[in-house]
């Protein structure tokens, strides 16, 4: 049985970013992949609990895609995470409603690998800047798969955006077709 | 048939009546079928029609109102901002054109000042044939159709030197003043030149300044009256005033009404001068295409059959050819070159008129404008056959071209607002102050008054019209919004938006919850109540002097508002049984309860207690048990704190 995906996706202003322009499209496109827009969901940021935390369950892996802000996610995937990560729904002792599901970061950064490297501006790598996601997962008890990374999004030209799309995409497809079981445990 | 008027008018309408619809089904356009019904009762047809000459007067008329029509559309502002294209294209359309058609003349062995007055005369396209296939088509805001615009309002506006320089084309100077004396009509003929040159320019002055200072007030009084067949009938005045004013000075009555147009054009009563005035140029236009046919000389055209044949596609090929090198010159996609060139390839309406001036002038024999006169009739004709061509020859070059560019789109979706009292003005003022064009229409002369002073395009009108809100650009507007007070001319202004402008998102201002439900009905894309969002407002700010924290506050009033949208919406269906109705209603405001009451408990939950409450300490403590290394690596940072880290 194909695995149901959905790509939770937090840009504020997707269309004046082509990285994450592109990546939408293909998550939008991408067969068996729900594409939830938090910003245009809730321009009020006016979470609705309910209805995110049955979407989560209708589904087994769950994608964070936006750009990385401040080390960090866009506030609305914060806010996200405040409300419908409840306490008895994702953790805790009965919180065990997204138990077995998968996580993946999707993630989009300005800075080069370099600039991410260990001599670089930011001194650590993206993966670092991930851990509170990867412990999230961990805590809501989902498996973390490894990230996906775009770096350096200020200087991709069009051919190497169309590459990284398609990487995205085969990435998702993999996502999809792969049994259970298969889905590596760690990233 | 000569018949009275009545019968006349009855020979004519039948004919249009008829053949029109038939035209159109057939995929032919207005315009020829207006012209085959002219050529059915004209006198080489049915010979129904009377005086088909005196017919064309009348329907010259037609044209005069187009003018005006054209200049309402242009203010000065969008006259300058599309001078560019006027001046290039149309400036390069006209002169070269009329070099082309004069250098055949010469070779053709004519006199030179006979090839350039008819290089001048032919270089004319059709205004009324071009406007009303890109108008029927929905081509007018495409690329093409902007440059197809801009060249006829260079033309138009070419008259006027035409008209000046002809005279002094004439051959024989004492056979123009013989024809001038013939045709001397008017007081204005027994002044000296100078008088004459004084008289024109007093009378263009009149036009000015009388359109700028004596008109708006004169429609402001008018308007007061509110009767409707009051603001007409004035509309018509001014016209006709301006037709007898501009013949008394001898100068084109359609420039006159052009002026006049323009100066209007930023007047609040653009619009409804507009919707009053269009029933009638359509009716006269169409009776100018049925005049042009049945005038069509068929017995000159049979004595020389192929000649006339020649000389007309001649004239279209040369025209056509003038455009489609300019299009290439320019780098344009090649369907946009296709269809300019095919719009303009015939002779124009001007020409009728400039021909009938040059023989008054002496500039050109009766015999060889009289040719010219079928000709340019004839070329008429061709254009609707020529757009049948288009469509398919469009499609196969796009198949081969580049990628097309794409239309020149406006920047940004345009906005009609219905009503601009209380509520329209904040959308309004919203929408101009992030740089939308915006449209506005109401019907209450203060209003518009002390709204102008503020800078707002605000335009007279009853907007429930249908016509006016086409002259205020329904047709291509994005959104519409219907603001208008009462309920039942709201329900007219978004039923009438719905049918004829089904592009435009339409949000419409509801009185209150029945009112919403009648307008979701007559297919509002949205509706809002007028006191929602200010009462619900207010309710916030009570709940916050109550006590309670302003965030919390401001989300009660959000989730407020979902639950009464969404309970609307479910609540729809229900409308007619009262009983069931209520029921669902009472139900409702109990689940309202449930909704703030469960987000006040998520609320205190997560923010004094959610993460460090004893069960969750003693898990984290049974986890840390079972893994007795992670736990000490986690001894320091033990639940509490912030709180927001129980590390398993």
């Amino acid at each position: 049985m194909p695995q149901r995906i959905l790509v939770l996706f937090a840009h504020p202003a997707y269309r004046r970013s082509r990285a994450n322009a592109a990546l939408r499209d293909v998550a939008r496109q991408v067969e068996g992949v729900t594409l939830h827009d938090l910003y245009d969901a809730y321009p009020d940021f006016l979470i609705d609990v309910e209805q995110e935390q049955a979407l989560l369950l209708r589904h087994d892996v769950i994608v964070f895609q936006h750009p990385i802000y401040w080390y960090s996610c866009p506030a609305i995937l914060k806010e996200w995470q405040d409300l419908v990560l409840e306490h008895g729904f994702a953790y805790g002792h009965a919180g065990t409603a997204l138990a077995g599901k998968s996580m993946l970061s999707a993630v989009t950064a300005g800075g080069t690998e370099t600039a991410y490297g260990p001599e670089g501006l930011n001194r650590h790598g993206l993966a670092d800047f991930l851990r509170p996601f990867e412990a999230t997962a961990r805590l809501c008890r989902m498996r973390w798969l490894e990230p996906f990374f775009v770096h350096g999004t200020h200087l991709l030209d069009a051919d190497a955006l169309a590459r990284q799309a398609a990487a995205y995409r085969r990435r998702l497809e993999a996502l999809r077709d792969a049994a259970t079981a298969a889905l590596p445990e760690e990233g | 048939m000569e018949g009275g008027f009545l019968a006349q008018a009855f020979v004519y309408l039948a004919a249009a009546v008829l053949a029109v619809p038939v035209a159109q089904r057939l995929g032919l356009g207005s315009v020829l079928g207006y012209l085959l019904a002219g050529v059915a009762i004209g006198p080489f047809g049915l010979r129904l029609a009377g005086d088909a000459e005196a017919a064309l007067h009348v329907a010259e008329f037609g044209v005069v109102m187009m003018l005006f029509l054209v200049g309402l559309e242009l203010q000065p502002a969008r006259l300058w901002a599309l001078r560019g294209p006027v001046l290039g294209a149309g400036g390069l359309q006209v002169g070269l054109t009329a070099a082309a058609v004069a250098g055949i003349g010469l070779l053709l062995g004519f006199d030179w000042h006979m090839a350039v007055a008819a290089g001048l005369i032919l270089a004319m396209s059709s205004t009324a044939i071009a406007l009303q296939i890109l108008t029927e088509r929905g081509l007018l805001r495409t690329a093409g159709g902007e440059t197809a615009f801009a060249v006829l309002l260079f033309q138009d506006v070419a008259v006027i030197p035409i008209l000046t320089v002809l005279p002094l084309l004439a051959l024989a100077p004492a056979a123009g003043e013989a024809a001038a004396q013939a045709h001397a009509h008017g007081w204005i003929d027994t002044l000296p030149p100078w008088g004459q040159a004084l008289a024109v320019a007093g009378a263009v002055t009149g036009v000015v300044v009388g359109g700028r200072l004596l008109t708006r007030p004169a429609f402001r009084l008018i308007a007061g009256t509110q009767l409707r067949e009051i603001f007409t009938a004035s509309a018509l005045l001014l016209v006709v005033g301006i037709t007898l004013l501009m013949q008394a000075v001898g100068l084109s009555p359609a420039l006159g009404a052009f002026l006049a147009g323009v100066v209007l054009a930023d007047s609040e009563f653009r619009h409804e001068l507009e919707g009053d005035i269009e029933p009638f140029k359509g009716l006269l236009l169409g009776l100018f295409f049925l005049s042009v046919g049945a005038g069509i000389d068929f017995a000159q055209v049979a004595a020389a059959p192929l000649a006339v044949a020649g000389l007309v596609l001649l004239l279209v090929a040369v025209k056509a050819a003038v455009l489609v090198g300019m299009g290439l010159a320019a780098r344009r996609p090649r369907p946009e070159i296709l269809l300019t060139a095919m719009l303009l390839s015939q002779g124009g309406e001007f020409a009728f008129v400039l021909l009938a001036f040059a023989v008054q002038n002496g500039v050109l024999p009766q015999a060889e404008a009289g040719l010219m006169v079928s000709v340019v009739a004839l070329s008429m004709a061709t254009t609707p056959l020529l757009m049948l061509a288009y469509g398919r020859l469009a499609e196969r070059l796009s198949a081969h071209d580049l990628p097309p560019e794409p239309d020149a789109i406006e920047p940004q979706g345009s906005v009609v607002i219905a009503g601009f009292g209380r509520f329209g003005q904040i959308v309004g003022r919203l929408l101009l102050a992030h740089g939308h064009a915006v449209t506005v229409l109401d019907h209450d002369m203060e209003t518009i008054e002390s709204l102008r002073r503020f800078g707002f395009r605000v335009f007279y009108g009853d907007a429930s019209r249908l016509d006016l809100l086409q002259a205020a650009g329904a047709a291509e507007a994005a959104v519409i919004v219907v603001a208008t007070d009462a309920p039942e001319t709201t329900d007219r202004i978004v039923g009438t938006a719905r049918r004829h402008f089904p592009q435009a998102q339409v949000l419409a201002r509801a009185r209150d919850r029945s009112h919403a439900y009648a307008l979701t009905e007559a297919g509002a894309h949205l509706v809002v109540r007028e006191t929602f969002g200010s009462a619900l407002e207010t309710g916030v700010e009570a709940l916050r002097r109550l006590g309670l924290p302003a965030y919390e506050a401001e989300r009660a009033g959000r989730l407020f508002r979902r639950h009464d949208l969404r309970t609307m919406q479910r609540l729809a269906p229900m409308r007619g049984d009262d009983t069931r109705y209520s029921l669902a209603v009472r139900e409702a405001s109990a689940q309202l309860l449930r909704v703030l009451e469960r987000d006040r408990e998520r609320a205190r939950r997560a923010t004094d207690e959610g993460w460090d409450t004893a069960g969750l300490v003693a898990e984290a403590r049974q986890r840390a048990d079972r893994h007795e290394a992670v736990a000490s690596d986690a001894a320091g940072s033990a639940p509490g704190g912030d709180g927001r880290e129980p590390e398993p």
